[in-house]
């Protein structure tokens, strides 16, 4: 921690950045917020731990209307979000500074609910909580977010330093489209059904789409006049369904699988899953393919090259 | 407020058969918005046209709808009709009440519902169409034909001849083609090589002819008039400028072992070799595979030979672009492989030869002389039979579905000249059917069956086997419905023939459609058959449909007359319905840019006024004289900030709901 201040209140005092984008306190315990810090007085309050769940790829579009550069700590898989919006044009490589930070996986606050949780701290992989009706030991593995179980490594697709170039080496998680596959083997009517099941619990507070990073139109097609179901109540009971297809259909080829959608739902509806069956299929169909990995080039989905599979004859053979 | 016409074309009985016209009219009359509604037996006459400009000027018409045939077939009648009345073109909609609607349905009832659906759909277009001008582009006055041989060549010619520039592409070391393999053509029974080789020179002298042989199109972008294309021109390793065609660089060549392709690998060539006596261009090619020099660094013999210092081991492939008004795909053919046909035993037996095989044998220039041998040991035959259809009329997944035409012809041509030259042999032809539609083609295999004493047996083949040394073929005989087992020295196959394989990558580069066997597809298999889908491409020879050489020299004619027609015009409509990006909304993220096949999309730092200041924001740009409207961008786009002016998104959403309703 106290290296990353230094490092930081380094760029601020020499100018290689005007802010700091970073993390810091929430409300209650284990909460970290995404916040700018302008000075290196304000850095004291800057935070980096396993609480640090918070993508900040997306604010640097923000970011990059003032004038200047933003220094940006990314973890290992919100880099590849990252290079992914400097991909798009939507971020400008030479207005960020970007500090890669290691990551051994990010609690999910939601482990912490309900517990009465007064106090937290980390211990030798263990949570160690204070609560309104005593002490608590967790271990860390039971309480990681779901794509850290499944984690895809530890390298960092975009940096200007690294804060631990010897970690960029870590080890991947569980296969991650295992849960996919068993969507996949599902007969039709049990994976609609599933669905549905998920999605009824939708409330349309559109937490998914402010948080991830590839939902960057200046206007969203849902907030537009032109869709008639913009934050109304449902007139079929599809409507939610409907919103989280269209959703994964505008992120495909684009998604990084950063996992934020499901990590920030209220309802724990595992949208991930989605966006990883599109980028399970973009896989099979054109070859393996990691958004976000270059900062150049097309993804899959808009290049033609004529040693592409035709889908159609694909399922026929 | 709109005034929309709907007007109901009968088609003689094409659509009022099973569509009652008569509801569609009183449905349209129904729909806000439409104040006259008609019908009419054939709505594309001059007195169908008239009603449709006689309706925008009495009733003040702000769109027209019609409801008739393909917009293939008559859009541009309708808008043509429109304009002239004063009436922007691109309010004119169709509505195709017959290919989608009377032609594919039998019961009228569910037939004229659909109709009125579908017409409702076309006024809710209609009713969202804005005005469009189409812009005017160029015509680059030079042509591509892809492929050197008869068809390519004929083609290019008539081009030549008209006065416009023509480059012909390629692939092999020479021009010429299958053509230049074969030793006499029906039903004339002249010698192939002596009128192919006549056009080939005319080809190579011609000064609005430029030849790239040994090379092949790697790289098509544009739209008609205004294609841009890669060629690539493979290393030959022999500088074409220097070298006289001398040809002592093949003799002293070593390695000589090299499986010759232009007799069909019935005999061998050297490393370095032109292909056959009368190639264009005279000039070799080092085949790497072969060639010791290139294999092992060592040899160099050729070079130290060459008194003209044409050979460059370091030649590199080399790249040329080009722009080009018109497209001619003159691809060819090549007869199947035979590995799935087991039963025949060509990969066993050397003496099971397939037809083009035998045309090598039979050719003075081919590996025997001309003389007929067995290429077992090279006896001379005496029992030879000729297999027919072998893989084309079958249903099997080996075989193709359809009939290779050439072949009846081409061994009724190898009975009756093995018979005149060699009157010992006996020849037996085993077919299903014997097709001989064509001048003089009928009086040709008549000839061979009765004045030459070709045996002639329908049925098919079972099975070619060796017992004790010989061939032997089992048989049936359909007409005396027995079994036979034939005694031969010779069995020649008449293998199906199949587009070229290099076909399938062009046409997607040309973005030209091809049927389920890889022919290109025609843009009208009876009214357009030489031009292709795709605007711009036409189609030569065999790889649009199998074709003998008269009928290939017609073709490419007629390819040539279109090819012709279009670089003479001096400018081409643009298309009207370009794309059009929502800037205030454009992330200028460029996914349009990429996916545009016609470099028409760029970008510019935009200042937008934006609430309580203003930004400079990076957005789309559309160059409208390049834009072709495929549309591309608008699906491609993340925010769906991209429309296409005639095909908005908002017209398309009311077309789909106007159906539903």
């Amino acid at each position: 921690m106290q290296r990353i201040r230094e490092i930081l209140s380094g760029w601020l005092r020499e100018g290689q950045a005007d802010r700091v984008l970073g993390w810091k306190k929430g409300e209650l315990p284990g909460m970290r917020e995404p916040a700018f810090f302008h000075t290196e007085k304000e850095l004291e309050e800057l935070v980096y731990d396993r609480f640090c769940g918070p993508n900040l790829s997306k604010f640097l579009i923000a970011a990059g209307e003032k004038p200047g550069v933003t220094a940006v700590l990314v973890k290992p898989c919100d880099s590849y979000s990252l290079n992914e919006l400097i991909r798009e044009n939507r971020v400008r490589r030479e207005q960020v500074r970007i500090l890669g930070v290691p990551c051994k996986g990010n609690v999910d606050p939601r482990a912490l609910e309900g517990k009465g949780v007064l106090a937290v701290r980390e211990e030798e992989e263990q949570l160690m909580l204070s609560t309104l009706y005593g002490e608590e030991i967790l271990p860390l593995s039971q309480v990681l977010l779901e794509r850290c179980r499944v984690c895809r490594g530890k390298k960092h697709a975009v940096y200007d330093e690294l804060l631990d170039p010897g970690q960029e080496e870590g080890p991947a998680g569980a296969d991650r489209f295992a849960e996919v596959a068993r969507l996949e083997n599902m007969t039709e009517e049990e994976r609609y059904a599933f669905w549905q099941g998920e999605f009824s619990r939708c409330i349309r507070c559109n937490a998914c789409r402010n948080a991830c990073p590839a939902c960057n139109c200046r206007v969203c097609v849902f907030d537009g006049p032109a869709f008639d179901s913009s934050q109304k109540a449902n007139a079929v009971p599809f409507e939610e369904s409907m919103f989280h297809i269209v959703r994964a259909f505008h992120v495909a080829g684009r998604c990084t699988d950063c996992g934020e959608c499901s990590r920030v739902c209220p309802q724990r509806i595992p949208l991930h899953l989605l966006n990883r069956k599109f980028i399970r299929d973009i896989d099979t169909l054109y070859g393996p393919y990691q958004a976000g990995e270059k900062d150049t080039g097309r993804s899959p989905l808009t290049d033609f090259t004529t040693g592409d599979c035709e889908p159609g004859a694909w399922e026929g053979a | 407020m709109q005034r929309i016409g709907v007007f109901v074309c009968h088609c003689g009985s094409n659509i009022a058969a099973t569509v009652d016209v008569e509801k569609v009219v009183q449905a349209a009359r129904g729909v806000p918005g439409v104040v006259c509604a008609q019908d009419y037996r054939y709505m594309c006459s001059q007195a169908g046209q008239d009603l449709i400009r006689c309706a925008i000027r009495e009733e003040k018409l702000t769109g027209v709808v019609v409801c008739s045939c393909s917009p293939r077939m008559h859009e541009a009648t309708f808008r043509r009709a429109a304009e002239q009345e004063g009436l922007n073109p691109y309010l004119v909609e169709i509505a195709n009440i017959r290919e989608q609607c009377s032609w594919i349905h039998k019961d009228r009832d569910q037939a004229t519902a659909k109709a009125i659906v579908l017409m409702r759909a076309a006024v809710e277009k209609v009713r969202r169409d804005q005005p469009l001008t189409a812009g005017k582009s160029g015509v680059v006055k030079r042509a591509l034909v892809i492929g050197g041989g008869i068809a390519g060549l004929s083609t290019a010619l008539d081009v030549a001849g008209a006065g416009f520039e023509v480059d012909i592409v390629e692939k092999e070391p020479s021009i010429g083609g299958k053509m230049a393999q074969l030793d006499k053509t029906f039903p004339t029974l002249d010698c192939s090589a002596c009128i192919l080789t006549p056009k080939m020179v005319e080809a190579s002298q011609n000064e609005n002819i430029h030849l790239y042989t040994y090379s092949e199109v790697e790289e098509v972008s544009g739209f008609v008039g205004n294609f841009t294309v890669t060629i690539r021109k493979k290393a030959r390793f022999v500088d074409e400028t220097r070298c006289t065609g001398c040809g002592v660089c093949m003799e002293k060549c070593p390695s000589k072992k090299a499986k010759n392709e232009f007799n069909c690998g019935l005999n061998t060539r050297s490393a370095i070799y032109i292909p056959f006596a009368q190639a264009i261009p005279n000039v070799p090619v080092i085949d790497t595979e072969n060639c010791i020099k290139m294999k092992t660094g060592k040899c160099g013999i050729c070079q130290k030979n060459c008194a003209a210092g044409a050979i460059d081991y370091t030649q590199k492939d080399e790249r040329i672009t080009r722009e080009y008004g018109a497209i001619v795909a003159a691809t060819g053919f090549q007869p199947i492989g035979l590995q799935a046909f087991g039963e025949y035993g060509y990969d066993r037996y050397p003496d099971v030869i397939t037809s083009l095989e035998l045309e090598r044998l039979m050719n003075a220039a081919g590996p025997t002389g001309g003389e007929l041998r067995c290429p077992s040991d090279g006896r001379k035959p005496k029992e030879i039979v000729f297999v027919q259809c072998v893989g084309s009329r079958g249903q099997s997944c080996r075989d193709k579905s359809y009939c290779s035409k050439i072949c009846c012809m081409y061994t009724a041509k190898h009975a009756m000249l093995i018979r005149d030259h060699w009157p010992e042999m006996n020849v037996h032809v085993m077919y299903i059917d014997v097709r001989t539609p064509g001048k003089n083609f009928d009086e040709f295999y008549r000839r061979a069956a009765e004045e030459y004493g070709v045996d002639y047996i329908k049925g098919q083949v079972g099975k070619v086997y060796e017992q004790d040394g010989r061939l032997k073929v089992q048989a049936s005989d359909l007409l005396d419905d027995r079994q036979l087992l034939l005694n031969a020295d010779l069995v020649v196959l008449a293998a199906a023939i199949e587009p070229s394989p290099t076909a399938r990558k062009l046409a997607t580069m040309l973005t030209a459609s091809m049927d389920t066997n890889d022919f290109f597809t025609e843009a009208h298999p009876k009214l357009r058959p030489v031009e292709s889908p795709t605007a711009g491409i036409f189609l030569s020879g065999v790889c649009q449909g199998p074709k003998d050489i008269p009928e290939t020299v017609a073709q490419a004619g007629a390819a040539a007359a279109k090819v012709i027609g279009l670089l003479s015009k001096k400018e081409l409509t643009a298309n009207a319905c370009t794309a059009q990006p929502d800037e205030g909304r454009c992330n200028g993220c460029g996914e349009c840019e990429k996916v545009c096949p016609y470099g028409a999309i760029s970008y510019e730092e935009k200042e937008m006024r934006v609430p309580g200041k203003t930004e400079k924001r990076r957005v789309a740009r559309i160059n409208t004289a390049l834009c072709q409207g495929c549309g591309a961008c608008t699906v491609a786009c993340p925010s769906g900030v991209m429309d296409l002016l005639g095909f908005s998104n908002r017209q398309i959403l009311s077309e789909v709901d106007a159906i539903c309703r």
